[in-house]
């Protein structure tokens, strides 16, 4: 009956673990392995510009929306003490920032960090179907405008190979006069999209300028970049106005869309943006756990990573401690591994993930052997038991730090990361293998001593795995398949391995 | 041999009825012992009053010491016993007991032979206070008792220390008994993994079979070379209705009662163990599940002492 109740009670628990974790697998994307790193693209915008006396200021600034083939991992302003509005219409956002008065130069900043991602949703574009009003050109321009749409509707079939076509000639390396002419005014590459949009006009193609940010490592000082997007009838479609090739440029953020303004500024003069691009790696599945949160999942509200990173940090490590201790219980119950104390291995193990395990092993090894021989001498003393253990304790500390220096003389600076082990525990291993060494012989207490180091190196080897550090952190949820394994072995009433050995005698009949 | 039970080993223990430690623990002391009693027999001192009170003849106890003031006055407390035993109350596996034989000037004279000064009685007694043999190193009182001037029966067959009789009883019927000899190899201890020879008892009429030492199947006791086997152990029909009272006393349906043979006193209990010891199996060469299966089967077990002695013997026969 009652393990009726345990069986149940362990199904569910399997249950909601799996589930979830199904759950963050197939609809958040959380990856099962930690795979390799991603991309991260840390954007940052600067504006400055300097204030008017007495003037409120109010400055919009056109931010990206979520860009095609890209995860926001991060975005975040700095502006010290203006208020900040962001909006978004569907087709521009823009952040928005104001302050009643301010003195003197004044520097803003926002900051976007993206991971290339091509899982990524864009977020729906919302935007009427564009109207072109006729464009008035200059009595000079118009005819040349004319000549050149003539042309190149000889040569071109449809909507997009027509403007390919505009573009060609009008970048052609050997202009003919009428080129020349219309690129006599043209100083900037944005005067050169947006001479292209009025004589695409002419043809009645609507076009517009977008602006995009070429991610380039290291860049500083960069500028945005215009772009020209033609419409062909059924959807934009973005073409280099230099070369007219068509599509983005690779490695390049739409920022802004359309003929506005970038920086808007009132109440302010100068104002420059200054935009900075670096890359860096990062893992991916951090990437994965930000887009999981732009899907905007409840569940993502009880994520591990939305704790401070020191805090993250210390659960990697907890969270391995239940793998530890199922373990344990495998090796105590089902195996029949005999250990000083029942979860001492597993702090020892916890230790040996700083050590690394060949000095862990050693360092531990050479700990408990001279405190043993330090214990007997003690012994010979007559000393009552707390006082005994508590000298015992300093004694491994002294050992320690003794044990730190000769390493660091040497030249092992491994030896160093001795400070690193549990000395309470090391005191007490020491007590008891004196104890069981007094009471049931050398033999049983290096037996004990013995399983006590395997159990802790099978743990270190566990824990340290990077796929369960992994597993765990990202779902934590799996932890309740654990327990409800151990639940289950709580009622194991089967033999130990060990036992088969035990019961020998019975077993040669 | 079905195929199957030839390839896996635990087929066969099964099969031979033996008792792992995880059902011992999961199936027999967590449903049958309520942890609340536990006291009463982890701690002897308890033990031995509810003893007494229940009228279960025990080694007499001859002093208790609590606090370490009182080992000063050791001499004057242990001057009119010429013979006695040291124990911690709260010990387990027979560790922490010393057996003195007489003592002269302050000198003592231990079980095996060897003196002992005043202040080596001393510091054996503090570490019993401070909790060196207690589980969990919690402090404890040490007892000194009537030592046990064990039945002459034993006396081919034990090498120093006090041969007991080990029995389990489950819900009051003693299923299982062997006899613990001494060797020297386990330091006059009757603890079968410190190496003391376990001997086997025919229920039914306290005839001891062979013994096994280590994993050894023995017919003589390895030190002194007395034949183990056929001896007839005295007493043993109340040696099962002590065993069987003892269940009453302290109210835990799985236990293992330890019984000193004395010349003089016959059968006196010498301690209870809630976790009882799984060697008796090998002692036996007879698993204990048949036994447990059919009595935890049975849906009441007699109340009269009698009764119950006549099903231990009666049980004996499920193999």
């Amino acid at each position: 009956m009652r393990s009726l109740h345990v069986k149940i009670l362990a199904l569910v628990l399997v249950l909601i673990g799996v589930g979830l974790c199904y759950y963050k697998v197939t609809r958040l994307g959380l990856p099962l392995l930690p795979t390799e790193q991603a991309d991260v693209w840390t954007v940052e915008a600067r504006i400055e510009f300097k204030a008017r006396r007495n003037t409120p200021i109010k400055a919009q600034f056109a931010i990206p929306r979520v860009p095609a083939g890209y995860t926001v991992v991060d975005e975040n302003f700095v502006s010290s003490n203006y208020g900040l509005t962001t909006e978004d219409d569907g087709l521009h956002r823009s952040a928005q920032w104001a302050v009643r008065k301010a003195k003197g130069y004044q520097v803003l900043y926002y900051r976007i960090l993206l991971a290339r991602d091509p899982m990524a949703v864009p977020l729906p574009v919302q935007s009427a179907p564009p109207s072109v009003p006729p464009p008035e050109y200059p009595e000079v321009i118009r005819s040349a405008v004319t000549a050149v749409l003539e042309e190149s509707k000889s040569k071109s079939a449809d909507t997009r190979s027509f403007s390919r076509e505009v573009l060609l000639r009008l970048n052609a390396t050997t202009p003919d006069a009428n080129v020349s002419l219309l690129r006599q005014d043209v100083q900037t590459p944005d005067d050169w999209a947006e001479l292209i949009v009025s004589i695409l006009a002419g043809a009645n193609i609507p076009a517009r300028v977008t602006h995009v940010l070429l991610l380039k490592d290291g860049a500083r000082h960069a500028d945005l970049t215009p772009w020209l997007e033609i419409y062909d009838g059924l959807d934009w479609q973005a073409i280099n106005p230099q070369t007219a090739e068509l599509g983005f440029p690779k490695d390049a953020i739409v920022w802004h869309v359309g003929d506005g303004p970038v920086l808007d500024i009132s109440g302010g003069r100068y104002a420059k943006v200054d935009y900075s691009v670096t890359k860096h790696t990062q893992e991916m599945t951090q990437v994965a756990e930000q887009r999981a949160r732009q899907l905007g999942s409840r569940i993502m509200e009880f994520s591990l990573f939305s704790l401070p990173v020191q805090t993250q940090n210390v659960y990697r490590v907890l969270l391995l401690v239940p793998v530890g201790a199922f373990l344990i219980v495998i090796l105590r119950n089902v195996v029949g591994i005999k250990s000083f104390g029942t979860f001492m291995p597993i702090l020892i193990a916890l230790a040996f993930r700083e050590t690394q395990l060949l000095w862990g092993v050693a360092l531990f090894s050479l700990l408990v052997a001279l405190g043993l021989a330090i214990r007997f001498y003690l012994e010979y003393l007559k000393l009552l038991l707390v006082p005994r253990l508590g000298a015992v304790l300093i004694i491994v500390i002294l050992l320690m730090a003794l044990v730190s220096l000769l390493s660091h003389k040497l030249g092992f600076e491994r030896g160093v990361s001795v400070a690193l082990f549990p000395m309470v525990i090391l005191a007490m291993t020491i007590e008891r293998m004196a104890l069981v060494w007094d009471e049931m012989g050398p033999k049983e207490a290096l037996q004990q001593g013995l399983g006590s180091l395997v159990v802790a190196v099978l743990g270190y080897l566990t824990m340290s795995s990077k796929f369960l550090g992994h597993l765990v952190f990202v779902f934590p949820e799996l932890l309740l398949v654990v327990l409800a394994a151990t639940l289950l072995l709580g009622r194991y009433t089967g033999y130990r391995l060990t036992e088969l050995w035990r019961f020998r005698a019975a077993l040669r009949e | 041999m079905h195929w199957k039970d030839r390839l896996l080993p635990w087929r066969r223990l099964r099969n031979l009825g033996i008792m792992g430690m995880n059902q011992r623990n999961a199936d027999f002391i967590l449903p049958y012992n309520p942890r609340s009693n536990f006291p009463q027999v982890d701690d002897k001192r308890l033990t031995k009053e509810l003893a007494v009170a229940a009228g279960i003849a025990v080694p007499k106890l001859y002093a208790v010491i609590e606090i370490e003031h009182q080992i000063e006055q050791l001499q004057e407390l242990l001057a009119p016993y010429a013979e006695f035993v040291v124990k911690p109350a709260h010990g387990s596996g027979g560790e922490g007991i010393l057996v003195v034989a007489g003592h002269s000037n302050g000198r003592y004279r231990k079980a095996n032979g060897r003196l002992a000064d005043k202040d080596e009685l001393g510091h054996h007694i503090s570490n019993i206070l401070s909790g060196m043999y207690s589980l969990g190193g919690r402090p404890d009182c040490a007892l000194i008792e009537y030592r046990v001037n064990f039945d002459p029966i034993f006396s081919e067959v034990s090498y120093q220390g006090v041969p007991d009789i080990r029995t389990v009883v489950f819900r009051g019927v003693p299923v299982l008994a062997m006899i613990r000899l001494p060797t020297r190899m386990s330091d006059g201890k009757a603890n079968l993994h410190q190496g003391a020879v376990g001997v086997g008892i025919d229920m039914a009429d306290g005839r001891t079979f062979s013994g096994v030492w280590h994993d050894t199947m023995v017919q003589h006791h390895p030190d002194t070379g007395g034949a183990i086997a056929g001896l007839q152990i005295p007493h043993w029909d109340s040696i099962l209705g002590l065993t069987a009272r003892c269940q009453d006393m302290v109210g835990l349906g799985f236990i293992g009662v330890d019984i000193v043979l004395d010349r003089d006193l016959g059968p006196l209990m010498l301690e209870m163990n809630a976790r009882p010891g799984l060697s008796i199996q090998l002692a036996n060469k007879i698993g204990l599940l048949p036994r447990l299966d059919r009595l935890a089967r049975m849906a009441e077990i007699p109340a009269s002492v009698e009764e119950r002695v006549a099903l231990a013997k009666a049980t004996a026969t499920i193999w």
